[in-house]
C-alpha cells in the first residue's frame, strides 16, 4: 500500500486544525482589544 | 505605633489574578511564544516529512509521527492543565482559573482531534485498518469524549458559576483517564506500539528521528501555551467590556 496518500492527508488534517485554532485565536483577540477600547472610550466621554 | 493593617501582597501565581496584570503580562510574552512555536513547529514537521529517513519496517507512513505524537502528548498535558485549573478553582478559588479552563478545553480538543484523526491515517497503511477498540485508541477517544462534555458543561448553566464548577468536577475525575492512556500500551497487550520515548530511560529511536520529533513537539507546546494565552487574554477583556458596559448602563 502506498502510504504517501496518508502522509498527505495526516499533513493536510494538521494544516487545517492548528490552522483554524490560530486564526480563531488571533481575530477573537483582536475583536476583543477593539471592544475594549471601545467600551473605555465611551467611559471616559462620560 | 502603626495601627494600619496593610493587605499582605498576593503571592505566587495568584499575583495574575489581577486582570491589568495578567494581560500586561501574556501581552508581552504571547507573541514571541507565538512565533517560536510556529517556527519550530514548521521546521520539525518540514524536517520530519523530507530529511528524516524512513522507518525500516513502516516505511514513509512513519512520517505522520512527527504530527501525531505532539498532538497526543499535548492533547493529555492540555488535560492535565484542565485538571489543575479544576483543584486550583475548587480549592483556592484563583480568579483566573475558571476562565483558564474555558480557554485551555477548545484548544485541548483540537489537538485531542487531530491525534485521533492523524492516528488513524496512520493505522490504515501500518495496520491495515483506520480503526480497533484498542486500549490506548480507545482511551484516546474517551479523553476526546471528556473534552467535549467539559466544553459543553461549562457553557450549559445560566449561572456561569455552576458550570464552573460541574466542569471542573468532571475535568478532576476525567483526569482519572491520563494513566490509562499512558500505561494502556504496558497493561494490556494493544495493537498500538509502546512508548519509545520516556523520562526514566534512553530513548529507543534513532537520533535522525528523535531530533525533528522533539524539534516539532517543543514548537507545539509553545503553539498550544500561545494559544491558550491569547484566548485568555481575549476571555479577560470580553469580561472586562461587559463589566464596563453594565456600569454604563446602570449609571444612564
Amino acid at each position: 500500500m502506498n502510504p504517501i496518500p496518508y502522509v498527505i492527508a495526516a499533513y493536510a488534517v494538521g494544516v487545517v486544525v492548528v490552522g483554524w485554532l490560530c486564526i480563531d485565536a488571533v481575530l477573537r483577540l483582536r475583536s476583543a482589544r477593539r471592544r475594549l477600547a471601545a467600551a473605555e472610550a465611551g467611559r471616559v466621554r462620560r | 505605633m502603626d495601627a494600619t493593617v496593610s493587605t499582605p501582597r498576593p503571592g505566587g501565581w495568584h499575583r495574575f489574578a489581577n486582570p491589568g496584570r495578567f494581560l500586561r503580562l501574556a501581552g508581552r510574552v504571547t507573541p514571541p511564544i507565538a512565533w517560536a512555536g510556529g517556527i519550530l513547529t514548521a521546521a520539525g514537521l518540514l524536517w520530519g516529512l523530507f530529511i528524516a529517513p524512513a522507518d525500516w519496517q513502516q516505511g514513509e507512513a512513519v512520517r505522520i509521527m512527527y504530527l501525531h505524537v505532539p498532538s497526543a502528548w499535548l492533547a493529555s498535558a492540555g488535560y492535565f492543565g484542565l485538571a489543575l485549573c479544576a483543584l486550583s478553582s475548587l480549592v483556592w478559588r484563583h480568579p483566573l482559573a475558571d476562565l483558564a479552563a474555558v480557554e485551555i478545553g477548545p484548544v485541548g480538543a483540537g489537538f485531542a482531534a487531530l491525534c485521533l484523526a492523524t492516528g488513524s491515517l496512520w493505522g490504515r497503511p501500518t495496520w491495515g485498518t483506520y480503526w480497533v477498540w484498542d486500549a490506548r485508541l480507545t482511551s484516546m477517544l474517551v479523553l476526546f469524549f471528556l473534552y467535549l462534555g467539559h466544553i459543553a458543561l461549562i457553557r450549559a448553566f445560566d449561572d456561569p458559576e455552576r458550570g464552573y464548577r460541574a466542569a471542573a468536577i468532571l475535568a478532576l475525575i476525567g483526569a482519572v483517564d491520563l494513566p490509562i492512556i499512558h500505561f494502556s500500551v504496558q497493561w494490556w497487550n494493544t495493537l498500538h506500539q509502546g512508548n519509545s520515548i520516556s523520562l526514566t530511560s534512553a530513548p529507543k529511536m534513532y537520533i535522525g528521528m528523535l531530533a525533528p520529533l522533539l524539534v516539532s513537539a517543543i514548537g507545539f507546546t509553545l503553539l498550544f501555551a500561545a494559544l491558550v494565552l491569547a484566548r485568555l487574554s481575549a476571555a479577560v477583556m470580553e469580561r472586562r467590556t461587559r463589566a464596563l458596559l453594565l456600569a454604563q448602563v446602570r449609571s444612564a
